[in-house]
């Protein structure tokens, strides 16, 4: 029979790449974010904790602002997504595969020239602006460029896929001998979504919202070309800090620290929710 | 359904592979990052006698920024030009779009005393070149291997601040940094800055997150001469763009984009790069206009530079000859439409090309009066004074 | 699971009233429109004519001569096809090694599970921002020249954890029992692996393969901090937005989008195959 080691092997190409260039880079991260320097003398580790402080104090703004697009874009798509998931998964009959195919069918493209065509459809005097002005639904000087809504709109429209997939494939596992069930005794329609399929599905709701909200937390394109000068991310202050200044230990600091409250959500979270890993239901 | 999230072994296995991964972390950080002092050429190096020591390889690589040399059908005439006439195998790459990124990659290379691949680069004048000349990064150019730029370059590409020897520098184009405005949203010829500080426009102003343009135009809109100014300036200028900001005057702080805006009808007013106007002026975009106001402009340059342990250097210097050439500027010229650092490409451009839309332009060939008012940034020598500039000014771009 | 019917061998579907009728699906309908609008602008765009040769959405006439100059623009077709290049190759390495990791973690318990686990979800949650920053500061400490290499390194790194997550998916759905059934027939366990195994998880590969292939194409992030003077097609684009893109870009992403709904074809056929070896065990 297959010997014990079979599995460590099996395991070992893929850790050793992943140990190499994911975990290890990412604990230098730590030790960069210690030291102190410039890029004319260089830098040097002098376990400079009190940057931890600092760089907290002086983006926390950026870091909350972040948290709350974050947040609303990813509950924007959980609501949107969901009703299309379950229909898909219940009612798409035959052509559900059909289905959730056309439904990624525009995440195929680039997304930077779907970020680009949002720009132009937002604009002031745009397609949906335009229209709406000359109704008289908004006044001569509503723009939702630069705003928070064109980041939060650019945010939700990219995580719409990533939400439903795990939705779909959380619902399409359930038994529908499960609901028939509950129908015979007496469940109605309503009851049979809130009582069945909706804690069942639950798993893949959570993977979906870690999925999305991680994602978006850490994203700066939306805010760069969709947003304005109040609606920076943490993400662009840490890709200004890499390249426009090389501040390399902000920069890192400014990574740790996203990278550890997002662990935290994490952590919280499953703790809270207690669910199973999220490789089952992506 | 709930178990544990993690057994106690595990969490063992976690903390030491953790320490495990920390320890090579420190293997590798225990030197630190190394910086960039003394990893250029040596102070005192007798440059014409190496220049005299170097031949022809036949042989060229440019870097430059997209859309920045005449194209047509994909080609560029002005290179296939240079290399029929030379023999000289070109390899043109527009890999440049931004300078603080492209100077972050080559830095680590040129750190390490090693070519970056090119042998000639395109940089606009600011911290980075300025960085780049510092650390000795650049060979002097051989000014007597370049008889075209003796004889035809206008004080565009004469009268630098930053390079006041022309050392290193040889202008490729330069640009001016002032106001555009759109026609219909705003009435009347603007003539000055204070347009871009009017609350009326509340929403529908653009300015740079470029911290040089921003805390220039600030301080030329406080009268103050922005090379000889001084810290306490620069802090003025933060103030009067930081209340600016503060009213909801800025619509976005844009680095290219405010093009686009501008065209979209998203901006009434912005600041403004001339070229990006006058392309947009023939694109459909009429309405559009560029003005120096009275209180001044920026006048910035993208300087041909030729950077340490370049390959072949003296096909750089071929090529850097080639183009001050006033017939092929004038072919390069008329395409980019930017402003050009030979004068005496304006009638070649009139008379042969017959193209007196580019030939007349003031946003391409500006009058005296008008570079008159074209400022340069104010010069930051050092990492402290670079560091507070940009510490002024960064907060108000980006929170 | 064994023994449980798969939802989909179900064909009564959940009682259908007039929300499920015509509310929800006009509701899913509507969502799959609304994500492809800005698809439908940059397929309009691309017949637009362009003075200066770079994409205006002022409109300027109907042209299809940005099909016939598709490669014009030189450094954008060099991008593009850096693009192509690394998506392939890290593709294929990120299901060559995450394949047998996933059989590992799906097949059997073993001591080091839980953490490839943690370094798998770890991955995947990262925010892309701290991972290529990591990589970035990881390549200037060992004085790794960025470039067509380091981007591969990062692909491949995040591809993988895809691969093992989806190929699992994919495993643990299957019974053992065929396996051990050809085993008893006097198959030795490699035979037994290839013939009966490997067909049947192959679907889950090739998926795992196209969804490497088009997370890696469309990356933007983690290329950007490890690219170096190399461009891909979202860089290069990027960049090129400062000084306005050439129609050709629309064109390419109208062309990937036909050609990735053709792709995406092929896999609804392969994964219908698959299925039918689910079904052949109750």
């Amino acid at each position: 029979m297959k010997s014990r080691i079979t599995p460590y092997l099996q395991s070992a190409p893929a850790m050793l790449w992943l140990g190499l260039f994911f975990i290890v880079p990412l604990v230098a991260i730590v030790s960069i974010s210690l030291m102190t320097g410039n890029p004319i003398d260089g830098y040097t580790l002098t376990w400079n904790f009190s940057i931890f402080p600092d760089v907290l104090d002086q983006y926390s703004p950026q870091l909350g602002r972040s948290f709350l697009y974050g947040g609303i874009s990813t509950l924007l798509a959980l609501v949107a997504m969901y009703p299309v998931a379950y229909w898909i998964a219940f009612h798409g009959g035959r052509r559900k595969s059909l289905f959730l195919f056309l439904l990624l069918l525009p995440f195929l493209v680039s997304f930077i020239i779907r970020i680009l065509t949002w720009q132009f459809i937002l604009s002031d005097e745009g397609i949906l602006l335009g229209t709406l002005k000359s109704i008289g639904i908004l006044g001569d000087d509503a723009h939702i460029l630069s705003t928070p809504t064109a980041v939060i709109t650019g945010l939700t429209y990219d995580a719409l896929p990533w939400m439903a997939l795990p939705i779909y494939v959380a619902l399409e596992k359930i038994d529908r001998d499960l609901v028939e069930a509950a129908g015979d005794l007496y469940a109605s329609g309503y009851q049979q979504f809130r009582r069945v399929i909706l804690p069942l599905s639950a798993p893949g709701v959570y993977a979906g919202i870690l999925l999305v909200g991680i994602t978006n937390v850490g994203d700066y394109l939306s805010a760069q070309i969709l947003g304005g000068p109040s609606t920076t991310m943490i993400g662009n202050i840490i890709q200004t800090q890499y390249v426009q200044n090389g501040d390399y230990p902000v920069a890192s600091a400014l990574s740790m620290m996203l990278m550890l409250a997002l662990l935290v959500c994490v952590f919280v979270y499953a703790r809270v929710f207690g669910t199973r890993t999220i490789q089952e239901y992506s | 359904m709930t178990q544990p999230r993690f057994s106690r072994r595990q969490v063992v296995k976690g903390a030491a592979g953790a320490l495990a991964g920390l320890g090579l972390a420190q293997f590798i950080a225990a030197c630190g990052l190394p910086g960039t002092k003394d990893t250029g050429w040596e102070a005192g190096f007798d440059w014409s006698d190496w220049w005299k020591r170097q031949r022809r390889h036949d042989e060229l690589n440019i870097a430059s920024w997209p859309l920045y040399i005449d194209t047509e059908n994909g080609k560029h005439p002005s290179l296939q030009k240079f290399a029929k006439q030379t023999g000289i195998d070109v390899k043109y790459s527009p890999v440049i779009q931004d300078n603080a990124a492209f100077f972050s990659q080559i830095s680590p290379v040129l750190q390490n005393g090693q070519s970056i691949g090119y042998d000639v680069i395109v940089m606009s004048n600011g911290w980075q070149l300025t960085q780049l000349m510092q650390n000795r990064w650049l060979i002097p150019l051989d000014h007597s291997r370049l008889p075209n730029f003796k004889k035809y370059a206008g004080t565009v590409a004469t009268d630098l601040g930053y390079d006041p020897h022309l050392t290193y520098c040889a202008v490729w184009q330069a640009g001016a940094t002032a106001i555009a405005y759109d026609e219909r949203q705003v009435d009347g010829p603007v003539d000055s800055l204070e347009i871009l500080f009017d609350p009326k426009y509340k929403g529908k102003v653009g300015m740079l997150s470029d911290p040089d343009e921003l805390g220039t135009v600030g301080l030329l809109a406080l009268g103050i001469e922005p090379e000889t100014s001084t810290y306490a300036d620069w802090k003025k200028s933060a103030a009067l763009l930081t209340k600016q900001r503060d009213q909801g005057i800025v619509r976005q702080y844009y680095d290219n984009g405010y093009i686009k805006a501008l065209q979209d009808g998203d901006l009434a007013v912005t600041q403004a790069y001339s070229g990006d106007i006058f392309q947009a002026n023939h694109s459909g975009y009429p309405h559009l206009k560029f003005v120096i106001p009275r209180e001044g402009g920026v006048l910035w340059r993208d300087n041909s530079v030729i950077p340490y342990h370049a390959a072949n250097p003296v096909d750089a210097l071929e090529w850097i000859n080639f183009y001050y050439d006033p017939e092929i500027q004038a072919i390069i010229e008329d395409w980019v439409n930017y402003i050009s650092p030979v004068p005496a490409a304006k009638p070649i451009i009139a008379n042969q090309l017959e193209d007196p839309v580019v030939a007349d332009s003031p946003l391409i060939f500006p009058s005296e009066e008008e570079l008159a008012r074209l400022k340069e940034y104010p010069m930051t020598e050092t990492l402290e004074t670079h560091e507070k500039w940009v510490g002024l000014f960064d907060p108000i771009i980006q929170s | 699971m064994a023994g449980r019917r798969t939802p989909s061998d179900s064909a009564r579907p959940v009682r259908s009233r007039p929300w499920t009728r015509f509310v929800l699906p006009s509701y899913v309908f509507a969502v799959m429109a609304y994500t492809l609008v800005p698809i439908a602008v940059m397929i309009v765009y691309t017949f637009n004519k362009a003075p200066n040769q770079r994409l205006t959405f002022a409109w300027h006439g109907f042209t299809t001569e940005w099909y016939s100059k598709l490669f014009q623009v030189q450094d954008l077709t060099q991008a593009l096809w850096h693009s192509l290049e690394v998506a392939v190759i890290s593709s294929i390495i990120a299901t060559a090694l995450g394949t047998p990791a996933a059989l590992a973690l799906a097949r059997r318990k073993f001591r080091g599970r839980g953490a490839i686990d943690l370094v798998v979800v770890t991955n995947l949650t990262a925010p892309t921002v701290v991972v290529g920053a990591s990589l970035l500061g990881f390549f200037i400490a060992l004085s790794i020249p960025r470039g067509i290499l380091t981007i591969l390194i990062a692909h491949v790194a995040f591809n993988v954890a895809i691969v093992i997550i989806v190929v699992q998916a994919r495993v643990s759905g299957l019974d053992e029992s065929l396996e051990e059934a050809a085993a008893d027939l006097g198959a030795p366990p490699w035979v037994a692996f290839w013939k009966v195994t490997m067909p049947l998880i192959l679907p889950g590969i090739f998926s795992a393969f196209l969804l490497s292939f088009a997370l890696s194409i469309d990356d933007y992030i983690i290329t950007s901090f490890v690219a170096g003077q190399t461009l891909t097609f979202p860089l290069w684009v990027a960049g090129a937005v400062k000084v306005g893109i050439p129609p050709q870009v629309f064109v390419m992403g109208t062309l990937i989008f036909v050609s990735g709904v053709l792709i995406a074809l092929a896999s609804l056929v392969f994964q219908r195959w698959g299925d039918h070896g689910d079904t052949v065990r109750t």
